[in-house]
C-alpha cells in the first residue's frame, strides 16, 4: 500500500518530464512558420518603384533568374539598425540582397542608407505596405530567401546576425543556388 | 545616466536576493537564529531597489530616452503620457521586470505581514521566494536586460506603442493579472518550506488561504478584463478565443480554485494535505508555464511578442529546475504526511475532493488543448490547433458537474451524510430547476436548445442553493437581516463567489446560443435590421488626435419608430507605425449588447459593417466580478484577523506560534 502510494506520488513528476521534453523539442521552431505559409510560394507580383531612382519600377518577374535575400526594413525600426552592419558586411562578401523599404518615407530611407551604407542591390519602396502584406510580413526586420525561380524558400523573424547567418540563412542559398527547382516540388 | 541606476539596481536586487535566498535557509536548517534575521529585512531592501529600477524605467519612457533599445522599440515622443507609463510593461523586458516587482512586492509583503509565524518557517518561505526571484533577475539581466542602450546609432523618434495596447484596459490588466500569477508564488514557498522542514499542519493551510485568496482575486479580476479588452477592442465581438495566452492564464485559475478548497478542507479537516501541497505546486508551476508560454514563442497568439529561443531555453531551464525541484521534493517527501481525518463516502470532504478532480481534469484539458500543436508536431502529424470546438466540448460537461456539485455542498455535512435525507432536502430544488430550466429559455427566447435548458436548470439549481443556504442560515434568528450580519464573511464570500459562477454560465451559454451578426455593406442612409433593432448609417467624419487619425461613423439605432441609441465605430490610423485599429461602438445593457464594428470602406463610398445582438454577454465579466467580489469579502473575515493577533500575543509571550492555530 506504502509502496504504492510513493509511486503515486511520483506520477506529477513524471508528467512534467514529458511535458518538459515536449517543450524542448519545441523550442526555436517558429510557430510563424506553418501558419503563415508563403514558404513554397511564388513572391507575390508588384510593381514598385525603385528607391532613388526617380520614374523607374521594379516587379517580381525582373527578379527571376537569381538567389537572393529581400529585407525587410524602415527607419522608424531600431532593430533595423542593429542587423544593418551585418547586412553591409554580406554585401560586400557578394551576397545578393534586395531591399524593401517598409511603410516608410523615400527621403528618410535615403538618408538612412547614407549614413549608414547601403547594402542593397536595388530597394523596393513599398510606402504604403502592399507588397508587406502580400507577403504577410508581420514586423520589420523580417528577411526572405528567393530562389531562381522566384519562389521563397524561407522567412526569417527578426534580426539577422552572424549567427543565424552562417547556422541558417547561407547554407540554405546556397542548397537552392545548387538543386533549383527542386524546392517546388515539395509544395 | 537614470538607465544605469536602474541596471546597478537590478544587479544589487540580485545580490540580495542571492543573501535571501541562502542565509535564511542554512540559517533554519542549522538553527541560527542571526542567519534566519537576514531574511526580512533582505526581501525589504530587494523590494526596494526593485522599485527603483522600475521607477528608472518608467522616467526613462517620460523623458523619451530613445538611445534605451527598450524605451525606442515601445514609445514614441507623441504617445500620451500615461500610454507612456503603461508602454512599461508592453513589451518583454519590461513585463519581465513588472513581474519580478510583484514578486520582490510579495515577499516584502510576507515579510511585514508574517509576525505569528515562527522564525524558521518565515526564513524558509522568503528563502524559496528569493530563488524565484534569482531566476527571473538573472534572465532579465542575461537575456532582456530593459537598460540595455542603442548607441551611437539611436533613433530620433521611437517605433511606438503597439495600438492594440493603446487602451485603459491594457493599462491595468497585465498587472492585475501578474498580481495573479505572482502571488501564487506566497502558497507555493510555503509548500515548499513545509516539505523541507517536513511540518505541514492546519496551521499551514489557514496561514495560506488569506495569501492564496488575494492572488486568486487579483487573477479572477485580471482574466475578466482581458477578456473584456479582448471583447471591444479586437473588434471581432468574441470575448473569450482559447487563445494560447488566455489559456496560460485560466490554468492557474483552475488549479489555484482547486487549491482554494483544498486548503479549507485540509485546514478544516485534516484531510488531502499531500494533494493540497501537490495542488500548490501545480498552480505557481502553470503560472511560470503561461510565462514560458508567452515568452519563449513555442505557440502563436494574438498577443504574442518575439520569439527568441534563447530565452525561451532560459525559461525552460528555469522550469526544469523550480518545478521539477519541487516536484521531485515532493515525490519523496509527501508520504510523510499522516491524514489525521475520517470520513465516510458520501461527506462534503468526497464532494470537495471531486470538485477538484474535475477543476483538476479542467485544467489538463486545457494545457493538452493548448500544446497540442507541439504534440502533434512532435509525433510527425504537422503543426494542428484544437480550437473552439475542443474546449467547447470539454468545458460544457465539466461546469455543468461543477454546478451540480456547487449547489449540493451546503446541504452535505462534513464527515458523513444520508442519503435519503439528502434527496429529501433537495427534492424541491431539482424540481424547481428543472422547471425554469425549461421555461425560462422557452419564454425569453424564441428558440430553444437543449445545452441552454442544461444551463439554466444547473444554474437556477445553484441559485435555488445558495438562497435557500442562505435562509437556513439567517431565519433562526429573529430577522433575516440581523441573521445576515451575524453570518461569518467567509461564508457569505463563498455564496456570492459560487452565485457569481452561475451568472457567469448563463452569460456564456445564452450569448454563444443567441448572439446575431451580420455582415453587411451600406450606403449612407442604407439601414439594416436585425430582431426589434433597426440601424441606419450615417456615413463618416474624420478627427486628429494626438497619435492618431480616426475616421468616425455614425449609426443610429431604431426601436419601432423612436431613436433608440447613437454608435460611433471608429477606425484608427496610428500614425507612426501606421496601423490600423478597429473601435467598436457598443451600446451596453444588462440584457443585451448592440455592437457596431467598422470594416473596410468601398470605391463607391459604402462601407463594411459588422453589426451583432448580444443577449446577456455582460453577465460573463458580471459573474466573474462577483466571484472575485466573493473572494474579497472572505477575505475581510474577523476569523483571519482574530488569528493574527490571537498568534501574536501568543508569540511576544514566547510561544511558538504555529501550535497557537493548530
Amino acid at each position: 500500500m506504502n509502496q504504492k502510494k510513493t509511486w503515486l506520488y511520483l506520477l506529477p513528476l513524471l508528467v512534467f518530464v514529458v511535458l518538459g521534453a515536449l517543450l524542448l523539442n519545441s523550442l526555436g521552431k517558429d510557430p510563424q512558420l506553418l501558419p503563415s505559409a508563403k514558404i513554397g510560394k511564388s513572391l507575390p507580383n508588384f510593381k514598385l518603384p525603385v528607391l532613388g531612382e526617380e520614374g523607374s519600377f521594379i516587379s517580381a518577374e525582373q527578379l527571376k533568374g537569381q538567389v537572393f535575400m529581400l529585407n525587410v526594413w524602415a527607419t522608424w525600426c531600431p532593430s533595423c539598425r542593429i542587423e544593418h552592419p551585418v547586412l553591409n558586411q554580406l554585401a560586400a562578401e557578394g551576397v545578393i540582397i534586395y531591399g524593401l523599404n517598409y511603410k516608410d518615407t523615400p527621403d528618410d530611407a535615403l538618408n538612412y542608407l547614407q549614413t549608414l551604407g547601403n547594402p542593397y542591390k536595388k530597394v523596393i519602396s513599398d510606402t504604403r505596405g502592399d507588397l508587406g502584406l502580400d507577403l504577410g510580413v508581420y514586423g520589420a526586420p523580417e528577411t526572405y530567401l528567393v530562389d531562381a525561380n522566384g519562389i521563397i524558400i524561407y522567412r526569417h523573424v527578426g534580426v539577422v546576425t552572424q549567427e543565424n547567418w552562417l547556422s541558417t540563412l547561407k547554407p540554405l542559398l546556397e542548397q537552392s543556388r545548387h538543386t533549383g527547382t527542386d524546392e517546388r516540388g515539395k509544395k | 545616466m537614470l538607465a544605469e541606476v536602474g541596471h546597478f539596481s537590478l544587479i544589487i536586487a540580485l545580490s540580495v536576493a542571492l543573501l535571501q535566498a541562502t542565509l535564511p535557509l542554512w540559517g533554519a536548517h542549522r538553527n541560527y537564529t542571526l542567519w534566519m534575521a537576514v531574511a526580512r529585512p533582505a526581501a525589504l531592501v530587494q523590494f526596494l531597489f526593485v522599485v527603483l529600477a522600475f521607477v528608472s524605467l518608467i522616467a526613462l519612457f517620460l523623458q523619451n530616452d530613445f538611445t534605451v533599445s527598450y524605451v525606442a522599440m515601445q514609445s514614441n515622443s507623441h504617445l500620451p503620457y500615461w500610454y507612456k507609463i503603461s508602454a512599461v510593461w508592453g513589451g518583454h523586458e519590461g513585463s519581465l521586470l513588472l513581474w519580478v516587482l510583484i514578486l520582490a512586492g510579495w515577499s516584502a509583503a510576507v515579510a511585514v505581514f508574517s509576525s505569528t509565524l515562527p522564525l524558521d518557517a518565515v526564513s524558509r518561505i522568503l528563502a524559496v521566494m528569493g530563488w524565484i526571484s534569482i531566476g527571473f533577475l538573472l534572465f532579465i539581466l542575461l537575456t532582456s536586460n530593459p537598460f540595455d542602450r542603442l548607441l551611437p546609432n539611436f533613433p530620433l523618434d521611437g517605433n511606438d506603442l503597439n495600438p492594440l495596447l493603446q487602451d485603459v484596459g491594457l493599462i491595468i490588466h497585465p498587472p492585475t493579472l501578474y498580481m495573479g500569477y505572482v502571488g501564487f508564488s506566497v502558497v507555493f514557498a510555503f509548500s515548499i518550506a513545509g516539505l523541507l522542514s517536513g511540518q505541514l499542519d492546519s496551521a499551514w493551510a489557514r496561514w495560506s488561504r488569506p495569501w492564496t485568496l488575494i492572488a486568486w482575486c487579483f487573477l479572477t479580476v485580471g482574466i475578466a478584463l482581458g477578456s473584456w479588452w479582448a471583447y471591444y477592442e479586437l473588434g471581432w465581438g468574441g470575448w473569450w478565443f482559447w487563445d494560447p495566452v488566455e489559456n496560460a492564464s485560466v490554468m492557474p485559475w483552475l488549479s489555484g480554485t482547486a487549491l482554494l478548497h483544498a486548503l479549507s478542507v485540509t485546514e478544516k479537516r485534516k484531510v488531502f494535505k499531500a494533494w493540497t501541497v501537490m495542488l500548490a505546486i501545480i498552480t505557481f508551476s502553470l503560472s511560470l508555464l503561461g510565462t514560458f508560454l508567452v515568452r519563449s514563442g513555442v505557440l502563436t497568439s494574438v498577443h504574442a511578442f518575439a520569439n527568441d529561443p534563447e530565452r525561451g531555453l532560459f525559461i525552460l531551464g528555469f522550469l526544469a529546475i523550480v518545478v521539477g525541484g519541487s516536484l521531485t521534493l515532493f515525490a519523496f517527501r509527501a508520504s510523510l504526511f499522516q491524514v489525521q481525518g475520517r470520513y465516510q463516502l458520501l461527506s462534503r470532504e468526497t464532494l470537495l475532493m471531486l470538485g477538484n478532480l474535475l477543476l483538476m481534469v479542467a485544467t489538463f484539458a486545457v494545457l493538452l488543448g493548448t500544446l497540442f500543436p507541439l504534440i502533434s508536431d512532435a509525433l510527425n502529424f504537422g503543426k494542428l490547433s484544437v480550437g473552439p470546438p475542443y474546449f467547447n466540448l470539454v468545458f460544457t460537461p465539466l461546469a455543468f458537474a461543477a454546478l451540480l456539485l456547487m449547489g449540493a455542498a451546503p446541504f452535505i455535512q462534513w464527515k458523513k451524510q444520508e442519503i435519503s435525507s439528502l434527496i429529501f432536502s433537495l427534492r424541491w430544488q431539482a424540481l424547481l430547476a428543472v422547471v425554469l430550466g425549461i421555461a425560462v429559455p422557452w419564454l425569453y427566447f424564441d428558440r430553444i436548445y437543449w445545452q441552454v435548458v442544461l444551463a439554466t436548470g444547473f444554474s437556477v439549481w445553484l441559485a435555488i442553493s445558495m438562497l435557500k443556504d442562505l435562509k437556513n442560515k439567517t431565519c433562526h434568528g429573529t430577522h433575516f437581516f440581523a441573521g445576515l450580519a451575524a453570518l461569518s464573511r467567509s461564508y457569505k464570500g463563498m455564496i456570492l463567489a459560487h452565485s457569481g459562477i452561475a451568472v457567469l454560465v448563463i452569460g456564456a451559454c445564452y450569448t454563444s446560443f443567441y448572439s446575431t451578426e451580420m455582415n453587411v455593406r451600406l450606403q449612407t442612409n442604407d439601414s439594416v435590421t436585425i430582431n426589434e433593432f433597426r440601424y441606419v448609417w450615417l456615413g463618416v467624419k474624420t478627427r486628429q488626435e494626438q497619435n492618431y487619425i480616426a475616421t468616425v461613423g455614425q449609426v443610429d439605432v431604431y426601436r419601432g419608430d423612436s431613436l433608440f441609441a447613437r454608435l460611433y465605430p471608429e477606425k484608427r490610423v496610428y500614425t507612426v507605425r501606421q496601423n490600423v485599429m478597429t473601435e467598436a461602438a457598443i451600446d451596453g445593457s444588462l440584457m443585451r449588447d448592440l455592437y457596431v464594428a467598422m470594416g473596410d470602406s468601398f470605391d463607391d463610398g459604402a462601407w463594411a459593417l459588422r453589426i451583432s445582438h448580444k443577449p446577456f454577454v455582460r453577465w460573463v465579466w458580471l459573474g466573474a466580478l462577483i466571484s472575485a467580489l466573493g473572494g474579497g469579502l472572505a477575505l475581510t473575515d474577523r476569523r483571519f484577523r482574530l488569528q493574527r493577533a490571537a498568534s501574536s500575543a501568543a508569540a511576544e509571550g514566547g510561544a511558538p506560534g504555529l501550535k497557537v492555530n493548530a
